[in-house]
């Protein structure tokens, strides 16, 4: 086997720079939801000393003293080129595991013995630059273990121009011999203390352990990485995401919301957002839920948090069903009292929509023509954010999430396309 | 058959039940002759678009591209995957920002408005050029 872990360079900070040639090497960090603190940043920013989870408030002078741009996330945006990016690898490779927003691993069997690996990477590279303006590094590798610690590699280590091929073994021992055992994928800080005290501080000294005591000693999750590590493949490659159990959708207010207007509101917008989800999935759901809660940070107050969820009649995936289960719910949910930081909905059991077997005892409980009413909604909100909303979603939404930096929806936004002269 | 008394039964005891009586029609009759002709309708981004990954749309700002048809408010769709040629027209950075030229590598690289009002921009030799993709098609609307 011989697999290759393509990964993008500081993904949002770069995606950030894709229509903006004037920011080549300008530091740039983005903020979390609300411009709390720093969530991503580019070289530039860690080079002037820039931390991640940095209160945005602390360090907001001096990194415009330095000349660095901060912006607010803009997911619309990354999601768009991360779809990009993934397309451009399924070119490259037959088979592809999509492993986050900014990962995938390419099977690259077949692949490895027509081409030089080392040169696979840099085509690799190139391609993905040119076809969407994202740097990436590729680490190559006999399992997706190895393949990982390649790619922790091209990361660390400058001179190789973010490619790694450690398919031959002596190469694997070189570098694992100077990565801290925490470094792994799958080991992480939690196991680190554990494995210090055994005397396994490097990946090269977990690689030659017997893989019969660390199963003993930690599990078989670990034993399989061990496994990996001595260049055994245990890993498979997972190709079609499993269709989403739950949908969920929460947000931080912009400010805290004390009444249940407000509350309401808010939890009603979630909802819409939410049904619009479940109705891309093309799945119906059963139980509604809603919760809310207040901001355990800020001692001087009461704090409270508390979800409810209801089970409807029947599947549904009509805002309007949805909707009046999550009034219901929040109005139980809600406290007076308690400032109010985060609300969200979440849905779930969810069916095909052939497939709910209905109960003769309860009549079809379906709105008429829901699905056309739902559909001509969708087609209208997709060729522009919220066209169409329920009024209970509010209209000034005071409660909503401050985005004082966020750049243009550059690719999903008729209204936001770059302006060239 | 045998029947066992259970006790007399009241509607009180027993609530009503709702129960959906089915009593759609169906219909039975020749299909429409049309239905095995029936095709897709015509799909502008299917003529337009060869690589949906490498694909960006921008809008034109001035007139400097006039003489190519491009106007003021334009759409280009913008092919990053292609290699630019000679003529080819083009979205590259001019100091900072993107901007629509026709390229031309000859006699020296450059590039070039389609409006007379606007000199040709000379890349030096040990400048860097940097090319945010190929301008395969210009929607204007009137």
């Amino acid at each position: 086997m011989t697999y290759a872990l393509v990964d993008c360079n500081s993904f949002y900070a770069s995606c950030e720079r894709v229509f903006r040639p004037d920011l080549k090497d300008t530091p740039i960090v983005v903020l979390s939801n609300n411009d709390g603190c720093v969530v991503a940043l580019s070289k530039e920013a860690k080079n002037i000393g820039i931390k991640m989870c940095e209160p945005w408030f602390k360090i907001k002078n001096s990194f415009a003293n330095k000349g660095g741009v901060a912006f607010s996330s803009n997911y619309e945006l990354y999601a768009d080129i991360s779809a990009r990016v993934m397309q451009t690898l399924e070119h490259l490779a037959p088979r592809i595991e999509i492993y986050s927003i900014d990962e995938a691993f390419l099977d690259l069997s077949g692949v490895d013995f027509c081409t030089d690996l080392d040169q696979f990477g840099h085509e690799c590279q190139e391609k993905v630059k040119r076809w969407t303006g994202m740097p990436v590094r590729v680490g190559i590798g006999p399992t997706k273990t190895l393949a990982k610690a390649a790619s922790y590699g091209a990361k660390k280590y400058t001179a190789t121009q973010g490619v790694v091929d450690l398919s031959k073994q002596e190469r694997q021992r070189k570098l694992m011999s100077i990565m801290p055992v925490e470094e792994i994928w799958g080991v992480g800080s939690r196991l680190k203390a554990h494995l210090n005290r055994m005397g396994i501080t490097t990946a090269l000294d977990l690689a030659d352990t017997d893989t019969k005591l660390i199963r003993r000693r930690f599990s078989i999750v670990l034993e399989r990485t061990v496994m990996e590590l001595k260049g055994y493949p245990c890993i498979g490659l997972e190709e079609h995401p499993s269709t989403k159990k739950e949908i969920v959708v929460s947000r931080t207010f912009g400010k805290k919301v004390t009444t249940l207007e407000s509350i309401n509101e808010a939890v009603s917008d979630y909802a819409a957002r939410a049904s619009e989800k479940l109705r891309r999935e093309k799945q119906y759901c059963k139980v509604v839920s809603v919760f809310a809660r207040t901001n355990p940070f800020r001692l001087q107050d009461q704090q409270y948090s508390n979800i409810l969820s209801c089970k409807l009649s029947s599947p549904t995936n009509d805002t309007r069903d949805i909707l009046h289960a999550t009034k219901m719910l929040s109005r139980r949910v809600y406290k007076k009292g308690y400032n109010f930081i985060k609300a969200g909905v979440m849905l779930s059991d969810f069916y095909d929509k052939d497939v709910y077997q209905s109960d003769f005892f309860i009549p079809n409980s379906r709105r008429p023509k829901s699905e056309r009413l739902m559909k001509t909604i969708d087609k209208i909100n997709a060729t522009g954010e919220s066209k169409i909303t329920f009024a209970a979603q509010g209209i000034k939404k005071p409660w909503s999430m401050q985005r004082h930096f966020q750049s243009p929806k550059y690719t999903t936004n008729w209204n936001d396309l770059l302006v060239v002269k | 058959m045998v029947v066992k008394y259970l006790g007399d039964t009241s509607e009180g005891d027993f609530p009503l039940i709702e129960i959906p009586y089915f009593l759609n029609k169906v219909h039975v009759g020749w299909p429409s002759p049309a239905d095995d002709y029936v095709e897709r309708p015509i799909d502008l981004n299917e003529h337009l678009i060869k690589n949906t990954a490498a694909t960006y749309f921008v809008r034109v700002s001035g007139d400097s591209m006039i003489d190519a048809c491009i106007g003021d408010g334009a759409i280009l769709i913008v092919d990053r995957s292609i290699e630019p040629q000679h003529k080819s027209i083009v979205v590259a950075a001019i100091n900072g920002s993107y901007a629509c030229k026709r390229l031309l590598m000859r006699p020296k690289v450059c590039l070039a408005s389609e409006n007379p009002k606007y000199p040709p921009i000379f890349i030096g030799e040990n400048e860097e050029l940097e090319i945010a993709g190929v301008v395969i098609a210009a929607i204007n609307t009137y």
